[in-house]
């Protein structure tokens, strides 16, 4: 399970929206408790696919993840997973996502529709990364 | 040459879930390779085969891409810190 604030939810779905037609794309940080998740900040990423693809595809480089992984030490945090818009797409992991996820981390999906957040999901992919496992969210004030 | 490893989030069920491994090695793959030994369900996650790290494997060494120094062959320094990061992708 996932665990986030209604501020982090909020964040992410303006992040959708602002980047509409285009991708938005983050680092979820927190903590791991048993098998859940808790997010407690975010780390938004500068999409770093170029532009003519951005609307269907996001891209956070080495460079980026090494210096959130920093980050998260310093914060006594973790890497939890990460967030991605799908601009006029079903909130679902699409085959790219797959074959380009890995295992363990929690991955936010958020539809935006003509400019508008709309559906929010998470999902974790398998170990034998044959398929995700959609992952249940809770929202806490 | 011991050198400390750290590990992301995503591997770190297969190193016993520690966030940080100290190893031997005097190069970046001869660091890696040791890591690999101690921690052979890791090995499957970072390799390709046995000698060619998987696409998405990114290795900094006191926070520079490899890639920008001397690759796998890199020197580590006694005390040095390696990073495994992992690129992250995806699209609709
Ligand atoms: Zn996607």
């Amino acid at each position: 399970m996932l665990k986030l604030t209604r501020q982090i939810e909020e964040a992410i779905r303006k992040a959708g929206a602002d980047a509409y037609p285009n991708e938005c794309c983050g680092i979820l940080f927190g903590k791991e408790d048993g098998d859940d998740h808790v997010v407690t900040s975010l780390r938004a990423i500068e999409n770093a696919r170029e532009s003519g693809e951005q609307y269907h595809r996001f891209l956070i480089t080495a460079e980026d993840m090494m210096q959130a992984e920093l980050e998260a030490r310093k914060l006594g945090l973790e890497i939890v997973g990460f967030y991605h818009s799908h601009p006029d797409h079903p909130a679902r992991p699409s085959d790219y996502d797959r074959e380009h996820a890995l295992p363990f981390y929690s991955y936010i999906i958020l539809r935006v529709a003509e400019g508008k957040s709309e559906q929010m999901t998470s999902w974790r992919l398998q170990l034998s990364r044959d398929a995700f496992d959609s992952e249940s969210f809770v929202v806490e004030p | 040459m011991s050198v400390t490893i750290l590990i992301p989030t995503a591997l770190r069920s297969f190193v016993d879930r520690k966030s940080e491994v100290e190893v031997e090695g005097g190069t970046v793959s001869e660091a890696l390779a040791s890591l690999a030994t101690q921690y052979p369900d890791l090995k499957h996650q970072i390799y390709e085969d046995d000698v060619k790290l998987r696409g998405f494997v990114n290795v900094f060494v006191e926070g520079t891409n490899i890639k920008k120094l001397n690759g796998l062959e890199t020197a580590l320094a006694e005390g040095a810190t390696v990073m495994l990061v992992p690129a992250i992708a995806g699209g609709c």
